[in-house]
């Protein structure tokens, strides 16, 4: 979690925030010190792509395909992580940028499935990725063993979200991690042992940080294989967590009259998108025909 | 933070030996995290692998999650998170030992003990990435776990001395004597290697050690800053950053608590001059610390090793024992009031530790990915105290600049590249092994040295597997970083690596492709699947089956090279491309181009055994 957030979430002390300025394709922007430079470019409303970045929680700049051109740096930066300077100057746009932006979407889309990813496609559009042309993706298993999600692996771009959610950003359960090296890197338990057998506490943060559905409800997961998972019909409904007197707020996703997921928004001041089992997953009463 | 564990209790033995490893810390609530390594390496070392249980009670000793603990250990290859022989031999297969006949001891090894990586009663082995033996190879180490545990580094002079070690026979190589070649009124760094026993601190006092330690406290912390800063003394590891800029950064920030590192992870493949200096002159890099610490206001210091150096570190860690016993470390050093105390720490198999910021996190007891670069160490390094890390060599360079002043420093070298440097050279020269130039000097001052014969040099690969390959008739380039960068090379850490005529260059590339997939940590894209698929296309030039046509092939090492690069975390990324795409520039490698062109010179993409030996070729 991001420490300006935090800051202002719990103290009543208004910040006098000091104002800095940086050029981002050829235009000043003045943003807040501390902010990044993803946050300037988003202020100057350029749209650049992320996908190990989330608002609520801390970057680690990955993936790399928010990658911009900073003068006088040697190599590309990412956006996500650096953190604006005065006098600045980035190019969001430049050949360097479009030409990494589109290798680092060939790199994914050759090694991971990211076909459920929102918005990869619309990238490779953007850059001119092909990324069949570097090779195929993995046919890693999905693993099901427990009631309440899946993790699909050949969906997973390790982008380390699942463990900071799983962890000192959130959790602090501490289940997962990234085991092994290089391209046997995977995100496991310790010793691979099933989540019921490891310290998972299956609140489901780490689903709902996922970026490219690697971890699914179990009922999203069942729809899907059936072909009957169908997002253009589902409503989603804004509500409050039933349970205790927290007050998380939840987003009620519907397909026909059934319950298929629960997010919480990550810019919501009393969850920051965090939620636990019951409010994750607990709703299967509304179904119980008692 | 929940510490659940469903792991069966450790055995006796398990138990007894984490305890031991944690013995220091009896009383404490929380056992430092950094001690983390050091328990993992006692566990492997002790009980031959990283069982369930055993991690599982130091997950529960030391108070970190289970999960973490086995993060950490499956990251480090010398670590093993299987059930593996007492025995294990790790057979180098990296560039040098495999133009030496490493090939071969590999065939040999599976037919008559064991596939690779299995286990078959007390036998095991694997390939290893360079393992700094280059001079002597083809080496290996040999790990015995157990009661006694040992290790080993070894050169096999043949397939069966290979298999006989393997299944427990005594090797008779001497596995430390480091041969200097040179006359001795030449060198600086190397000026005690081979004369002045290693194990006597009296030995190194005698031979003018702590002259520069006394030096600096008489002309105090500034003079030997300004000294380091005029010296344009550039740092050996590998990316030139000059010494004296990183040591002021540290020195002028005002934090209370500094620390020094010192980086001996030498990994880079053909280098293996910093074991050299550890193994044949410890004191040395023990006084630089301590001058540097002094410089700085640093009062302590770590020296992280490399997993693969067992006589280095066994010849360091004495030297630690006997520099305190001696008040040279400690509390009022030399009476000057100085405080510095050092501490040694071994890396668990991972070349990306050799990165600066991957080497902190592998100190703090974490997977060796490195950090996002600012803030730089200087500003917050090890556990997020500004901290100075320098490689081996550049700690030596910088003692001897304090012991003579800079413009003595100055008077060998160019204007640019000052003073003398060691080049680690191997591959196919008659006395392979480390020399000392001063900077200026040619490749082929440098080679003829070495006795290369250069009618039948095919190629020269500067600078290590993240450097660049150079042509047979471009070693007259001055050995600088000026006249390198120039040429679009670099000096990286100092390998030098000769490829006669005999080779297969495509063989070589492999090689090298297969390494960085190996030891990419996986942390960032452009390097985790790049090098994957860079070693694919190595793999597919060298069976000459192209995916598409070949000019796409080119079109996509060209974009792999550009991303990496470009958008990589850090060094190891950037250059992971640098050696494979320098080759196919200088050579004529590219099948198409090659049958079209020049019809006589298949050369280089055949197989050894098609090649004709030309003489004279170049």
């Amino acid at each position: 979690m991001r420490e300006d957030k935090r800051r202002g979430r719990d103290g009543g002390l208004v910040q006098i925030e000091r104002m800095i300025e940086v050029t981002i394709d050829g235009a000043k922007v003045r943003v807040p010190e501390g902010s990044t430079l993803l946050d300037a470019c988003k202020k100057r409303g350029i749209d650049t792509p992320t996908l190990c970045f989330a608002p609520n929680l801390t970057p680690v700049n990955a993936c790399r395909v928010c990658v911009v051109e900073l003068d006088g740096a040697r190599a590309l930066v990412p956006a996500c992580a650096r953190t604006a300077e005065p006098s600045m100057v980035v190019h969001t746009d430049s050949e360097r940028v479009r030409s990494a932006r589109k290798m680092v979407l060939e790199l994914l889309g050759s090694s991971v499935d990211m076909s459920a990813t929102p918005n990869f496609d619309v990238w490779c559009a953007r850059y001119d990725a092909h990324p069949e042309r570097l090779g195929t993706p993995s046919r890693a298993p999905t693993v099901v063993d427990n009631d309440l999600f899946v993790r699909d692996y050949a969906k997973c771009m390790l982008c380390y979200k699942c463990v900071e959610a799983c962890g000192a950003d959130a959790q602090h359960t501490f289940a997962i991690v990234v085991s092994g090296r290089g391209a046997h890197a995977k995100i496991a338990t310790e010793f691979d042992v099933s989540l019921p057998d490891s310290a998972c506490v299956f609140c489901g943060n780490c689903v709902g940080v996922c970026p490219t559905n690697a971890l699914q409800f179990r009922r999203e997961h069942e729809l899907r294989v059936a072909g009957e998972w169908d997002e253009s019909s589902q409503s989603v409904t804004k509500t409050v967590c039933p349970y205790c007197g927290v007050g998380c707020v939840l987003e009620l996703h519907v397909q026909g009259d059934e319950i298929v997921k629960v997010t919480s928004p990550s810019d919501s001041s009393v969850t920051d998108g965090m939620l636990c089992v019951k409010g994750r997953f607990g709703w299967g009463y509304t179904r119980d025909a008692k | 933070m929940d510490l659940h564990s469903t792991h069966e209790q450790p055995t006796e033995r398990e138990r007894a030996v984490v305890d031991r490893a944690l013995e220091g810390f009896a009383g404490e609530a929380q056992i430092p995290r950094d001690q983390l390594l050091p328990v993992l390496r006692a566990v492997q070392m002790g009980c031959g692998w990283l069982s369930p249980s055993s991690l599982g009670y130091v997950s529960a000793r030391m108070h970190i999650p289970a999960a973490e603990v086995y993060g950490v250990a499956s990251f480090y290859h010398l670590f093993t998170t299987r059930p593996s022989a007492r025995r294990v031999l790790h057979l180098c297969d990296d560039i040098t030992c495999r133009l030496r006949g490493s090939g071969a001891i590999k065939n040999r090894l599976s037919e008559q003990c064991a596939p690779e990586g299995e286990a078959r009663g007390d036998v095991q082995w694997h390939r290893s990435p360079c393992l700094g033996l280059c001079e002597r190879g083809p080496a290996a180490l040999v790990v015995e776990s157990g009661e006694h545990p040992s290790e080993r580094a070894i050169s096999l002079r043949s397939p069966e001395e290979a298999v006989s070690i393997a299944l427990g026979g005594v090797s008779t190589s001497v596995a430390s004597n480091n041969l200097v070649r040179q006359p001795r009124e030449q060198l600086r760094l190397l000026r005690r290697v081979g004369v002045v026993d290693p194990s006597s601190l009296d030995a190194y006092r005698a031979s003018g050690g702590y002259d520069g330690l006394r030096r600096a406290h008489a002309k105090g912390a500034q003079w030997v800053l300004r000294e380091l800063g005029e010296a344009r003394l550039l740092g050996r590891g590998g990316a030139g950053f000059p010494a004296g800029t990183k040591w002021s950064a540290v020195a002028s920030n005002p934090a209370r608590d500094k620390l020094i590192v010192c980086n001996a992870d030498e990994s880079e493949p053909g280098t293996f001059k910093d074991r050299v200096l550890l193994e044949s002159d410890p004191f040395a890099i023990i006084e630089a610390m301590t001058v540097a610490g002094f410089a700085v206001g640093a009062n302590k210091g770590y020296v992280y090793i490399r997993g693969e150096y067992p006589v280095a570190a066994e010849r360091v860690e004495r030297a630690i024992a006997q520099a305190r016993a001696k008040g040279l470390l400690g509390e009022d050093i030399l009476g000057s009031g100085q405080r510095f105390d050092l501490e040694l720490r071994r890396g668990g198999g991972a070349y990306i530790c050799g990165e600066e910021t991957a080497l902190l996190e592998s100190i703090e007891g974490r997977r060796g990915e490195p950090r996002a670069k600012p803030p730089f160490p200087v500003h917050e390094g090890l556990f997020g105290k500004p901290t100075l890390i320098n490689n081996v060599e550049t700690l030596a360079s910088a003692l001897d600049v304090v012991l003579r002043g800079a413009a003595a420093f100055c008077a060998r070298g160019t204007k640019d590249s000052t003073g003398t440097r060691l080049f680690c050279v191997s591959g196919h020269v008659a006395n392979p092994g480390v020399y000392e130039l001063a900077m200026g000097l040619s490749l082929r001052e440098l080679l003829a040295l070495a006795g290369a014969e250069f009618s039948r040099i095919q190629a020269v690969l500067l600078g290590g597997a993240a450097g660049t390959f150079l042509r047979g008739d471009e070693i007259d380039l001055p050995l600088t970083f000026e006249d390198t960068r120039r040429v679009r090379a670099t000096l990286g850490s100092g390998a030098v690596v000769v490829i006669d005529d005999s080779a297969s260059m495509m063989d070589v590339l492999r090689g090298l492709a297969w390494f960085f997939r190996h030891e990419s940590c996986g942390q960032c894209v452009p390097c985790r699947v790049g090098t994957v698929r860079v070693d694919e296309l190595v793999q597919r030039v060298r069976a000459k089956v192209p995916m598409g046509g070949w000019e796409q092939e080119r079109q996509r090492l060209k974009d792999l090279g550009s991303v990496m690069r470009d958008a990589s975390i850090c060094g190891l990324g950037q250059t992971a491309t640098s050696a494979v795409e320098s080759a196919f520039e200088r050579f004529d490698l590219w099948p198409d181009r090659h049958a079209k062109n020049n019809p006589e010179s298949g050369r280089s993409s055949l197989p050894p055994a098609a090649t004709p030996k030309k003489k004279g070729a170049r």
